[in-house]
């Protein structure tokens, strides 16, 4: 029906930036629902001298636990020594190693643009080819929103700004493993099971 | 039962076993104090907090028991910040518990109010702030259970008053319910048998034994695993005694101011067996030029020591004592790969010859004249009972004791190795009596050190805690002085403290000492003999020593191990 991005083919734009996210690892830190552990984590990246690149916590389906994703700049230390460290917290329960070829990944960005009525036309149709949505609508201002990969939203982020971004938040990506299930289906469907 | 959170604190201490506990009240923790009345809780009441934290200190590094100090909200908390930090950096099993303001007042900057919680995040292993009276038997059962399993480390329980002063009914729990925290004592059968693989192949091995080995009273394990193979042992700072001194296979301290033999051991090495050691950089010198040749097998209990600064070839998680058991087990097991395997005669032949070579060195001149600080401490060994507990604080005295005293026997040595805390000698010497008071037990301090906590021979005169300290006066903040001496062309800035103000005699025996002064060689042996004859209050020999003594043999910072400097004549 519409044209949507394709994150990742680089048909829309050109990602330069590649390099960049190669030094970015993906911790998912399933950690005890208490006051205080996000600032022992915080507290441990800054003592030890890691970089977070960004940071989403929430609570998941069990009361009794959060789930920070974390994603690490690798080059302020070996991400063996980060998971390592992490795990001495006695707040930390498990900590997954998330790679991009086997995780889902998703992150949301909320942006106010510029959109006199001459541009509103091509911004909306900026935000539909992102699957997006139209959020808030001001005489000259579109307030927009767009969900999925970070790349697809840095790409999103890039084409916006020849509007004029007048504010721009991100939620940093959340992230979760692929399921087994379907890569089990997918070899008993290619007879490679073993 | 329907208890106070005060009294619920109280018996969750007595139900751990806690027979001892250091202390100092104040509004906060009012409530907690009460109840100590009525308990067979020994607390001593110290004159500073921070004297608190290094008393238990000491306390559980002699009886491998956790030491446990109560100390007040605010002024009072953040004073017990230097031991939590010491004791983080050494692997200390404490548990203090400060004070708060109430519950309702937390974050409204009330009086004596201090976020300790989280000022100490990085300097305890965890810890926890009550907030409901009912909590109170778990926090306690699993604030020990943290400080004293896997690595050990300082905990601490932040008690609010409104807290305390609440009922709760009484339980004891009978188990700590901690998903986060398990941790691994076994090492991995497939890892120990690749160790055993490497070291049979080895022709110049070492173990590098650490304070890890003592925490997990390992030494008996230790010595059996080094009669079984021969191979030559160093102990780091943390780790004298771990291995006796008079045996011919140890080397004695490695590091910046180690032994040659210990130290060149090392750097030739092709295998070194790093156990409960974390290649602290005192000991590795510049990381690059440290034992270039050597493989590495690494034990420790704490996973992220593995890697964190020297990538091992073999790396095994576990409790040192379990695991050298374990390395102990599988070479009986195959004895025909022990009888095959690489002789090391050559090679313990060599350090044999270094050790014969470049003995530790200094020259005391004469009888009548100046005083060198290591003639004292080699008397002060030679007159002391073996088992005799030697406390020491942080500089050119540390390392003189450590260098010059003969550790024969395990958890004889209590230093401050990581933080570098100068002032920790009286206090830690006084939890060290308290825990073993039938030991002879010496602080060997320096005159910089003293006058930092001095104020705890107070307490030891009050509690009838005699310890031993043995001042070497050299007037100046001597390893400081050592520096500016070699490395910042003599000039000498802010390092001279006088000999005689304050006059430390008349200071000690203010504070309920005894206290002689010697001045010359000859007086040494007598004022000793005097000391040890004292055993109803503390005692303090002031030792007035020669203030441009420096200590040697030296590594420079930054420099290769193989650049050792080993006396005055090899500078310039």
């Amino acid at each position: 029906m519409s044209i949507s991005y394709i994150p990742g083919n680089g048909s829309l734009v050109d990602s330069t930036e590649s390099a960049k996210v190669m030094h970015h690892h993906v911790l998912s830190v399933l950690v005890e629902n208490r006051a205080g552990v996000l600032a022992r984590i915080a507290q441990l990246f800054s003592r030890r001298g890691y970089n977070i690149f960004s940071l989403a916590v929430a609570p998941t389906d069990d009361s009794r636990f959060s789930r920070i994703t974390i994603v690490v700049d690798v080059d302020s230390a070996p991400l063996e020594q980060i998971t390592k460290q992490l795990h001495k917290l006695i707040n930390v329960i498990k900590i997954s190693e998330l790679d991009p070829a086997d995780s889902v990944e998703c992150e949301l960005l909320v942006a106010t643009v510029n959109a006199d009525i001459s541009a509103r036309g091509h911004v909306m149709e900026l935000v539909a080819l992102f699957d997006g949505k139209i959020i808030d609508v001001g005489t000259d201002k579109l307030t927009v929103l767009v969900t999925g990969e970070p790349d697809k939203l840095d790409d999103f982020s890039e084409l916006l700004s020849s509007f004029g971004i007048v504010e721009l938040q991100r939620t940093g990506r959340v992230a979760l493993a692929k399921l087994e299930r379907q890569s089990n289906k997918l070899k008993n469907t290619t007879g490679r099971a073993g | 039962m329907k208890l106070t959170g005060a009294q619920a604190l109280i018996k969750s201490l007595e139900m751990q076993g806690v027979d001892v506990m250091f202390g100092l009240p104040g509004g906060a923790i009012l409530p907690v104090y009460d109840p100590i009345i009525d308990s067979p809780i020994r607390h001593i009441l110290v004159r500073h907090e921070q004297g608190a934290g290094h008393m238990a200190e000491g306390y559980a590094q002699a009886t491998g028991r956790p030491g446990v100090a109560m100390v007040t909200s605010g002024p009072a908390a953040t004073n017990i910040v230097t031991p939590l930090a010491n004791a983080y950096m050494d692997s200390v099993p404490i548990v203090v518990v400060t004070g708060q303001v109430a519950t309702g007042s937390i974050g409204s900057d009330a009086f004596q109010e201090a976020d300790i919680t989280g000022i100490t995040m990085s300097v305890t292993k965890h810890n926890w702030l009550v907030t409901d009276a009912n909590d109170i038997p778990n926090v306690v059962a699993e604030a020990f259970h943290v400080a004293t399993t896997g690595r050990p480390g300082p905990v601490l329980i932040d008690f609010p008053k409104d807290v305390a002063n609440a009922s709760m009914e009484w339980y004891w729990p009978t188990s700590v319910d901690m998903p986060g925290y398990k941790p691994n004592s076994r090492g991995h059968s497939k890892m120990i048998a690749a160790a055993v693989k490497m070291m049979f192949e080895s022709t110049r091995p070492v173990f590098y034994v650490g304070g890890g080995v003592l925490k997990a009273r390992g030494s008996e394990a230790l010595a059996e695993l080094v009669e079984l193979t021969g191979i030559p042992v160093v102990t780091t700072l943390m780790a004298r005694g771990a291995f006796p001194d008079d045996h011919p296979l140890c080397l004695g301290m490695p590091g910046m101011h180690g032994n040659y033999t210990a130290v060149t051991s090392m750097q030739q090495a092709d295998l070194l067996i790093a156990l409960g050691s974390r290649f602290d950089d005192r000991v590795t010198g510049k990381l690059d030029g440290f034992a270039p040749n050597a493989k590495i097998i690494h034990v420790d209990i704490d996973p992220a020591e593995l890697g964190k600064i020297r990538r091992p070839d073999v790396p095994i998680v576990g409790d040192c004592r379990s695991v050298i058991e374990d390395i102990i087990k599988a070479i009986k097991s195959d004895p025909d790969a022990f009888q095959q395997r690489a002789d090391i005669s050559e090679w313990v032949g060599t350090v044999k010859e270094w050790q014969q070579k470049y003995p530790l060195k200094y020259e005391q001149p004469s009888l009548s004249g100046i005083l060198k600080p290591q003639y004292v401490i080699e008397k002060l060994r030679d007159a002391a009972p073996s088992d005799t507990i030697v406390v020491s604080g942080v500089g050119q005295h540390q390392m003189w004791a450590s260098q010059y005293w003969k550790f024969n026997h395990p958890h004889t040595w209590i230093n401050s190795g990581g933080l570098g805390t100068m002032g920790f000698a009286v206090p830690a010497a006084i939890g060290a009596k308290v825990g073993k008071p039938d030991r002879t037990v010496w602080a060997v301090d320096g005159d910089g050190c003293f006058q930092m906590t001095a104020q705890e021979l107070v307490t030891a005169s009050m509690e009838r805690i005699p310890i031993k300290v043995a001042l070497l006066n050299n007037s100046y903040l001597g390893m400081v002085r050592q520096w500016q001496e070699m490395f910042y062309g003599e000039r000498y800035s802010e390092v001279y403290l006088s000999p005689d103000l304050p006059d430390y005699v008349k200071w000690a025996e203010a504070m309920g000492c005894a206290a002689f002064r010697v001045e010359s060689a000859e007086e040494v042996g007598p004022a000793i003999e005097k000391a040890s004859e004292i055993n109803d209050r503390p005692v303090v020999v002031e030792f007035r020593t020669d203030s441009s003594e420096k200590v040697f043999p030296m590594v420079p910072a930054g420099v290769s191990n193989d650049n050792i400097i080993l006396g005055p004549e090899g500078l310039n």
